[in-house]
C-alpha cells in the first residue's frame, strides 16, 4: 500500500442526494475527509448529518452521487461492505448484541479461529487487549453485554470499532452516554488514532468537545453542506449563525395574548427518571401551547412517556388541574379524572392499528363512551366518528377503509382524532408533523391552536424549530435530561433555540430583550 | 470467583433443568420396585433420548428467534422412510441411513430457505411444510408396518459394555459431533446474534441469512436422527399425526424448560436435553406412584408454567413499559 498522500483526500463524496418520500434529506452534497484529521460535522435536527453518515456506513444508499475511497470509486450495499473497506462507524443506537458476551461481541465479524472453529481463548485475549486499549479494564470479557451499564456498553462499542482496524472511524454522538473520565479516555484514543493517520468523522452536539478535538468543521443545514473551515476559524456564535437561517416555510395561526390570570393544567415538580431525566419542573396553563425543544435524544421523548405513565420508577410530583396525579399507565392517564392524551412518536407502531378500519381506530381509546352494558353501540360510534372525520377533514374513501391505506398526513389525523374522542384536556404530542405533507401540517397547527383556545393545554415536542417558534407560547429547552432554558415572547428566536440546544451561554449582545 | 459466578449465571437455565431432572429421577428411582438397574435405565433413556433429540432440533430455530412446527412431522416422515429403507445388507442399510438423514436435512433446508429468502413467518411456514412432510410420510407408509435392520436395532436399543444405554452414547455423540462444533462456529454465533438483536447483528455485518438457514437445516437433520432412532426402538414405521404433533409441542416445552428463551438469543441444546428428560420422567413418576396416567398432561403443564415463570423474572426489572412488548 502506498504511503498516504496528505494532499489526496482519503474520502470524497460528490453530488450525493437522498430523498425519503417527498422529503429531501441530502441535496447534492460534496464532503471530503483526510487522513490524520478529526473532522466534526455540525447541524440542527434534520440538517442531514445522520443521513450523511448512514450513507458513509452503508446503512442507506444514496439516490445519486459518487463516493471515493483513496481515489477508488466505492459503493456500499450493506454495513459489512463499508467495514471491509476500513470504514467503521459507531452509532448512537448501539450495534452490540445483548445476549452475547463482551468477548463474543468484540470478535463478532472475524473471530480468531483454530481448525475452523472459534478459538475462545484467543478471542478472550483479543477482548482483553481491546478493552485495555480503551482503558476499560473493569469490564470482564465474559460478561454479557446485557448486564453492562450503558456507559460501559458504549466503551465496548468503541473497543469493537478499534478491533476492526479502521482506516476511517465515524462516531455519531459516541460520547453521549459516557462519564467524564471515559470521555477523557476517548479523547486520548482519538488523538492517538489521528496520529496514526486515521480519518475520523466526529458528530457531536457538544461544542466543547468539538473545540477540544476537531481539526476541521463542516456545517450542514437543510440537507446541504454549507461550509467547511478549520477549527478556530470561527467563533461559536458564527457557527450558530451558519447552522440557523433556514427559510420559513409554514404559516402559523396567530398567538393570542397571554392570559392575565392563568389556570394551571399541568404542574410538574422535580420529575426525574434514572439518568435520563433530572429535576424537570414545568407548568402548562389552560389555553397554552408549550413546546419542548432541544436536539434529538435529550430526554424529550422520555418526559412525555413519563407523564403518560409508560415509565416506571419516575420520581417527582405531577398535578393535573390542581389534583395530584399518580401516573402508572396510559389507561390511567387517559381516564376522565386526569384527561391526558399522548400522540405518540411512531404512528405506525404506537399510534395506529394499521389493518383496522378508520372507524375502529378513531373510537379505540374512547370505546367505553359508546358501550352500553357489554356491547358497543355501533350507531352512536358511527355518528361520533363521522363527526370527527369532518372536524379534522380526514380524507379517507370510507370510514371502513383500513388505516394503512391512508396517506401519512391522514393517518396522523386519525391518531389525533382518536385522542380527541377521549375529550382529553391535556394533550401531549411527540413530533406530530414528522414525515407528513405541508398542507396537513398547516391543519394540525390550526387545530392545536383551536384546542388551546377552547381551554385545553398542549405540550408539544417537535424537532422542527419553526414549529417551536410558530406554534408555541413558551418553549422549554432540554439538554442532557434537564431543562436548561425557557424561552417565550420575543426571546423565542431560532438563534436562541439553537444556542440553548447546544447549551451555550447567551451572548449578551445576541440575547433578545422583551 | 467472579468468573465462576458469571458462568453460573449464564448457564442458569440448563442448570435448573439439570437439577430438576436429577431430583425427579432420584424420586422415581427411589420408588421404583427394581431400583436403578440397567434395564430400568435403558428403558428410561430410550424414551428420553427420542424427545431430547427432537428438543435439540427445536432449540436451533428458537435460538434465532424462530420456531419449527414441522419438527415432529419430519421426525415421523423419517421414521417412515427408515422403516422402508434401513434394511438388508450392511451397504443397503448404510445407504438407507444416509437417505433418511439427507431427507431430514432437505426438509430443514426447505423450511430455512422459505423463511430466509421468502421472508415468511416461521410459525406458519413450518405449519404448512409440516403438513407436506406428513403427507409424504402417509404416502410412504399408509398403514403402520415395515421393518428395520435387526442387528443395528438391537445394538442401538441395548447397552454399551452391558452398563451404559447405547442411546445415551448416541446422544452424547450427536452433541459432540453436531452441537459443539456448531456452537463454536461463526454460523452458530450468528444464530445467537440474530435471535438476540437482528438489527444489531445486521449493523455488525453478521451473515444472518446463512446462520438462519443453517439453524433450520440442522433442525431437520436432528429430527431425522430422532426419526431413525424411533424406527430402531419400535422396529416399524407409522405415519402418526398425533404422534408428530405431540413431539412438536413437547419439543417446545423441553426447549423452554431448558432455559432457552422463545424470544431467541439465549440458551442451548444441553438445556433442551434435560428439559426433555424432565418431561419424560414425569410420566414414569406417575407410574411408580400408581397415579392415573390421566394426570400427566396436568402435571407437565404445571412444570412448564413454573419453568416459564423462572425465565420471566426479567420483566420485573423493566422500567420502560413499552419494552414489555418489544
Amino acid at each position: 500500500m502506498p504511503a498516504p498522500d496528505p494532499a489526496q483526500p482519503f474520502w470524497q463524496m460528490e453530488g450525493i442526494s437522498k430523498r425519503y418520500g417527498g422529503v429531501t434529506a441530502l441535496d447534492n452534497v460534496d464532503f471530503t475527509c483526510r487522513r490524520g484529521r478529526i473532522h466534526a460535522v455540525l447541524g440542527e435536527n434534520g440538517a442531514g448529518k445522520s443521513t450523511l453518515i448512514k450513507i458513509m456506513a452503508g446503512v442507506v444508499q444514496p439516490d445519486s452521487g459518487t463516493m471515493r475511497l483513496e481515489g477508488r470509486s466505492v459503493t456500499f450495499a450493506a454495513p459489512v461492505d463499508a467495514m471491509r473497506q476500513g470504514v467503521v462507524s459507531i452509532f448512537q443506537e448501539l450495534s452490540l448484541i445483548p445476549d452475547l458476551s463482551v468477548a463474543d461481541n468484540l470478535s463478532i465479524v472475524d473471530p480468531p479461529r483454530r481448525f475452523g472453529f472459534i478459538d475462545r481463548a484467543a478471542q478472550r485475549r483479543r477482548a482483553e487487549d481491546l478493552l485495555a486499549r480503551v482503558g476499560c479494564d473493569d469490564v470482564h470479557p465474559l460478561e454479557l453485554v446485557r448486564n453492562l451499564p450503558l456507559s460501559r456498553r458504549q466503551m465496548v462499542e468503541i473497543a469493537g470499532a478499534l478491533g476492526r482496524s479502521p482506516k476511517m472511524l465515524i462516531l455519531d454522538e459516541a460520547t453521549s452516554a459516557l462519564t467524564v473520565a471515559d470521555v477523557e479516555k476517548i479523547y486520548e484514543i482519538l488523538r492517538r488514532l489521528r496520529g496514526e493517520g486515521l480519518a475520523i468523522v466526529y458528530i457531536s452536539h457538544r461544542m466543547h468537545e468539538i473545540a477540544a478535538l476537531a481539526d476541521d468543521c463542516s456545517v450542514f443545514r437543510n440537507g446541504q453542506h454549507i461550509e467547511t473551515f478549520a477549527k478556530g476559524a470561527k467563533t461559536d456564535n458564527e457557527i450558530v449563525e451558519l447552522m440557523i437561517g433556514r427559510e420559513y416555510r409554514h404559516v402559523f395561526p396567530p398567538k393570542p395574548a397571554r392570559n392575565a390570570s392563568p389556570e394551571p393544567m399541568l404542574e410538574v415538580e422535580k420529575l426525574s427518571w434514572g439518568d435520563r431525566l433530572t429535576d424537570i419542573s414545568l407548568k402548562v396553563d389552560r389555553g397554552e401551547v408549550v413546546g419542548i425543544g432541544g436536539l434529538d435524544g435529550q430526554g424529550q421523548r422520555e418526559l412525555l412517556l413519563a407523564l403518560f405513565g409508560v415509565l416506571s420508577g419516575v420520581s417527582g410530583t405531577v398535578k393535573v388541574a390542581g389534583q395530584a396525579a399518580r401516573l402508572t399507565s396510559p389507561r390511567h392517564a387517559k381516564s376522565p379524572g386526569v384527561g391526558m392524551a399522548l400522540i405518540p412518536e411512531d404512528r405506525k407502531t404506537e399510534g395506529l392499528m394499521l389493518p383496522m378500519s378508520v372507524r375502529d381506530n378513531i373510537s379505540l381509546a374512547a370505546v367505553e363512551k359508546f358501550t352500553h352494558g357489554l356491547l358497543i353501540d355501533r350507531s352512536a360510534e358511527r355518528r361520533a366518528v363521522e363527526d370527527m372525520v369532518q372536524r379534522l377533514a380526514i380524507r379517507a374513501g370510507s370510514a371502513d377503509a383500513a388505516v394503512g391505506t391512508l396517506s401519512g398526513g391522514n393517518q396522523q389525523k386519525v391518531v389525533i382524532a382518536k385522542w380527541l374522542m377521549t375529550e382529553a384536556r391535556l394533550i401531549l404530542l411527540n413530533d406530530p408533523t414528522r414525515g407528513i405533507d405541508v398542507g396537513t401540517k398547516q391543519e394540525i397547527y390550526q387545530l392545536l391552536r383551536r384546542l388551546a383556545d377552547a381551554g385545553n393545554a398542549i405540550l408539544l415536542y417537535t424537532t422542527d424549530y419553526d414549529e417551536l417558534i410558530g406554534c408555541c407560547d413558551r418553549v422549554v429547552m432540554l439538554y442532557d435530561g434537564r431543562i436548561v432554558r425557557e424561552l417565550s415572547g420575543n426571546a423565542l428566536t431560532e438563534r436562541n433555540i439553537v444556542t440553548s440546544a447546544l447549551n451555550l451561554p447567551f451572548d449578551a449582545a445576541a440575547e433578545a430583550r422583551p | 470467583m467472579r468468573e465462576l459466578r458469571m458462568r453460573l449465571a449464564q448457564n442458569y437455565g440448563p442448570l435448573v433443568a439439570f437439577g430438576l431432572f436429577v431430583l425427579i429421577f432420584a424420586v422415581y428411582i427411589g420408588n421404583h420396585p427394581a431400583g436403578l438397574t440397567v434395564a430400568v435405565a435403558t428403558t428410561a433413556a430410550n424414551k428420553g433420548v427420542l424427545l431430547a433429540l427432537v428438543g435439540m432440533a427445536q432449540t436451533l430455530p428458537v435460538l434465532t428467534g424462530g420456531l419449527d412446527l414441522s419438527v415432529g412431522m419430519i421426525f415421523v416422515m423419517c421414521n417412515c422412510i427408515a422403516s422402508a429403507m434401513v434394511n438388508g445388507s450392511p451397504l443397503q442399510t448404510a445407504t438407507g441411513v444416509a437417505a433418511v438423514l439427507l431427507a431430514g436435512l432437505a426438509c430443514g433446508l426447505l423450511n430455512g430457505a422459505i423463511i430466509v429468502y421468502g421472508r415468511l413467518q416461521p410459525i406458519i411456514t413450518t405449519l404448512a411444510t409440516g403438513a407436506i412432510y406428513y403427507g409424504i410420510a402417509l404416502a410412504i407408509r399408509p398403514v403402520p408396518g415395515g421393518e428395520v435392520n435387526e442387528a443395528l436395532s438391537d445394538a442401538l436399543t441395548n447397552q454399551v459394555f452391558d452398563t451404559v444405554p447405547t442411546t445415551l452414547v448416541l446422544l452424547a455423540a450427536v452433541v459432540i459431533v453436531i452441537w459443539l462444533p456448531f456452537r463454536a462456529s461463526a454460523l452458530g454465533r450468528g444464530c445467537y446474534a440474530a435471535g438476540s438483536s437482528e438489527p444489531a447483528a445486521y449493523m455488525s455485518g453478521v451473515d444472518i441469512n446463512r446462520s438462519k438457514l443453517a439453524a433450520y437445516a440442522l433442525c431437520g437433520l436432528l429430527a431425522a436422527v430422532a426419526g431413525l432412532l424411533l424406527t430402531f426402538v419400535t422396529d416399524s414405521g407409522e405415519a402418526s399425526a398425533p404422534g408428530g404433533s405431540v413431539y412438536t409441542l413437547n419439543s417446545i416445552a423441553a426447549v423452554v424448560i431448558g432455559g432457552t428463551s422463545l424470544l431467541g438469543g439465549v440458551g442451548g441444546v444441553i438445556g433442551a436435553i434435560f428439559g426433555a428428560f424432565v418431561l419424560r420422567t414425569i410420566g414414569d413418576l406417575l407410574f411408580v406412584f400408581d397415579l392415573p396416567p390421566l394426570w400427566q398432561p396436568l402435571i407437565q403443564g404445571a412444570i412448564l408454567l413454573a419453568a416459564l415463570s423462572l425465565g420471566a423474572a426479567r420483566v420485573l426489572r423493566i422500567r420502560n413499559r413499552l419494552e414489555l412488548f418489544g
